[in-house]
């Protein structure tokens, strides 16, 4: 008996040989301190050396984790302990590839089934599949990456021209909100499908471009498959706090700081240490800065059934309140003709809550005039978990709003 | 499997750190057989590890009154007077029914509903606000009267209402006071499939028990969907107390629902349910225990919310 405990522990003590690694999160605090971090080269950087006072995040396997954490000791050198399991993770990883073998691979975006829920991989893979079929339509542009490094994919939707007048639509910036990042996927298969065949997305296409992007919080998505379902916010840790995640929809600039949003790390409406401090968010503000041609901007979240304009953080109407609104009542008026699906509509501030650095009110003060949030089904049922069987309601229905949005958007250039 | 001990991870990063000032030498063998013994007292803290990957809930059920998750995220209780809203919510006389202010106490009527009339066969939805207004009750709180419609969920019949709903002043949270008149409310089609429910799970040979409705991507097995609505019902007792004029709720989902033994005549189940706060953005994780009858419909014994494991 005693053989067999032996054996069982030895086993247990291999089984933990990767359970025991950490991440550690090292502060340079000037360039001598640097020079000494990229000494550990030989160990998995996870967030690269940059620069003085920027975090570095570095795998170190549990056999190395005392001489490692010695050396920084011995030097002076700030760190923590990045309480990620990394075992848990990789579990993860591999689940999902061994499901992935048990399930068929689309071939192609037509066989892609847009009925079903997908994880991060199989969205990034349709994307660069659907390039593939429509190379002179489609593109992808990567605008930037994720806090855990992830790529912020934006597909291109464009006939020619040079930085025509564009209309942006992101979904899945709260990472939760699943039925967005869903509705994304298949809008970008209707746009190429309808192109050439349905006169008004045809008459848009000619005249503008479009810019979808699909997973907005890449790491919060992964997150919702791996470990947390109801995960809202980017996965950035936050300094000083044993709480995750910056919300990214009270980030931006437009009236941070004010009330309808939180400085408390632990609340799911977090706004962050600063303005864009997320790179999720700051990718998109460089994207519009530099592009300077942006006439519309849809950002889509769920749930609650609502069409909204700015603004969230003021009482103040918008200027262009009057057009916006009845924009707003023209377009769920179309997308209820479908199924009958009632909306709501008006600014952030009245109907839904006060709400601050928020997409919208920032884009708005950018001058891009139609500015729209959506909040997708359903009204508190099934909230963020929705049947997978509405999916595609969903996103055929809230075309129609879209399609409203982009063709009186083409139609009244300014 | 094991339940997680609140202090799991607490102990584990102790013992570490404890292992860790272990000199060099010492290091291999002292080390290993350490932490090999803290592998097999309970490594429990993260739920990823044990959790199937078609996983619903973040949280495993639990028996201890703390939730531990992989961050080790400090709980904060969530300031239910979201920053700003209190100018507005002072709106008096007539409101607009689209409006947030009346959405907010009409929502308040339907937790009131699924209380008094919800069953595993009878669930009500809010489905529009056509009127209100606001009045201020001397000092003593907010009244709201309200012209809404419900919708009676499995039926999928609509019903007209009228109500009122007071909103306590004070500085802890009072449960709002509800009051409501619907065409057609006692009408019920629903008896029959209650009555067989009931005698299916009272004559039964084993407990019944079901996790995560809706799973991740929205499905419930159809013969756990009764379970799923009596989450709801019980939940909503929790959602009307905890309801103010800066909340808004909704059930997110029944982490696991486990039916218990009874002497009596009751169905009696434990629950672990997680409630979505609109306004805070929140998921609040609550504990009820609760039992039910088609004749004494969903009695709450007892409610606790869930705070997470600190450190």
């Amino acid at each position: 008996i005693y053989r067999v405990y032996t054996i069982f522990i030895l086993f247990i003590m291999l089984f933990i040989e990767f359970l025991l690694h950490q991440i550690l999160r090292v502060v340079a605090k000037d360039e001598v301190q640097l020079s000494l971090i990229r000494e550990l080269e030989d160990l998995d950087f996870w967030r690269g050396v940059t620069d003085v006072h920027s975090p570095v995040d570095v795998r170190v396997p549990s056999h190395s984790l005392q001489s490692v954490k010695v050396y920084l000791e011995t030097l002076d050198i700030e760190y923590s302990v990045m309480i990620e399991d990394l075992q848990v993770m990789l579990d993860e990883e591999q689940e999902e590839m061994d499901s992935a073998l048990r399930v068929v691979e689309p071939r192609d975006t037509n066989s892609f089934d847009y009925s079903r829920y997908h994880t991060l991989q199989e969205i990034y893979e349709f994307q660069d599949m659907l390039v593939a079929e429509n190379p002179s339509l489609v593109s992808k542009i990567v605008i930037g990456q994720s806090y855990q490094g992830r790529p912020i994919n934006v597909l291109k939707f464009s006939t020619g021209g040079t930085k025509r007048p564009a209309i942006w639509i992101d979904t899945g910036i709260h990472s939760r909100e699943w039925v967005t990042q869903a509705s994304g996927t298949w809008f970008a298969k209707k746009i190429v499908t309808d192109y050439g065949k349905d006169p008004a997305l045809t008459a848009i296409l000619n005249n503008m471009d479009i810019f979808l992007e699909i997973v907005t919080n890449p790491d919060g998505f992964y997150y919702t498959h791996s470990s947390n379902r109801m995960w809202r916010k980017t996965r950035k840790p936050n300094r000083g706090s044993n709480c995750v995640g910056v919300d990214p929809n009270r980030n931006w600039d437009a009236g941070f700081g004010a009330p309808g949003a939180s400085n408390n790390p632990c609340s799911e409406t977090y706004r962050g240490p600063s303005a864009h401090s997320e790179s999720e968010v700051r990718s998109i503000v460089d994207f519009v800065k530099s592009h300077r041609n942006f006439k519309a901007f849809v950002s889509i979240h769920s749930y609650s059934q609502m069409l909204l304009y700015p603004y969230g953080y003021t009482r103040t109407p918008a200027k262009d309140q009057a057009e916006l609104h009845s924009l707003a009542r023209k377009a769920i008026s179309d997308l209820a003709t479908l199924y009958g699906t009632r909306y709501r509509y008006g600014s952030i501030i009245n109907t839904i809550y006060q709400a601050s650095g928020g997409t919208i009110d920032w884009t708005y003060n950018q001058g891009i005039k139609y500015s729209y949030t959506f909040e997708l089904r359903d009204t508190g049922r099934y909230g963020f978990i929705l049947p997978a069987n509405q999916i595609i309601p969903t996103a055929k229905e809230t075309w129609l709003a879209l399609m409203a949005i982009m063709d009186h958007t083409n139609k009244n250039p300014y | 499997m094991p339940g997680p001990l609140p202090s799991c991870s607490h102990t584990f990063t102790a013992v570490f750190s404890f292992s860790s000032s272990i000199s060099q030498t010492n290091q291999s063998m002292a080390l290993r057989i350490l932490l090999a013994l803290v592998v097999l007292v309970g490594v429990d803290g993260s739920p990823t590890g044990t959790m199937a990957p078609e996983m619903g809930s973040a949280y495993m059920p639990t028996d201890s009154n703390c939730i531990p998750e992989m961050a080790n995220e400090t709980y904060q209780i969530p300031f239910q007077g979201s920053e700003g809203d209190a100018e507005d919510a002072m709106a008096t006389g007539d409101l607009n029914p689209n409006h947030y202010p009346a959405q907010r106490a009409a929502k308040v009527v339907q937790h009131y509903l699924n209380t008094r009339h919800g069953s595993p066969f009878r669930l009500f939805g809010l489905h529009s606000v056509e009127n209100g207004s606001a009045e201020n009750v001397n000092d003593t709180g907010r009244k709201y009267q309200l012209g809404l419609t419900v919708h009676e969920i499995i039926s999928n019949t609509t019903l007209n209402c009228t109500a009122e709903v007071i909103f306590p002043d004070g500085a802890e949270q009072q449960p709002p006071v509800v009051q409501v008149s619907c065409e057609d409310l006692s009408k019920s089609n629903a008896t029959a499939e209650e009555e067989a429910f009931y005698q299916q799970y009272k004559s039964n040979q084993s407990l019944v028990s079901a996790q995560n409705l809706p799973d991740s991507y929205g499905h419930i097995d159809p013969d756990k969907k009764p379970f799923w609505h009596l989450g709801i019902v019980a939940s909503s007792f929790v959602m009307l107390n905890e309801s103010n004029e800066n909340t808004l709720y909704n059930m997110a989902q029944v982490a696991n629902i486990t039916q218990l033994a009874t002497e009596n005549e009751q169905l009696k189940f434990d629950s672990h349910i997680l409630l979505h706060d609109m306004v805070s953005q929140e998921i609040l994780h609550w504990k009820l225990l609760f039992t039910w009858s088609p004749a004494e419909g969903v009695e709450v014994q007892d409610m606790e919310q869930l705070r997470r494991c600190n450190h």
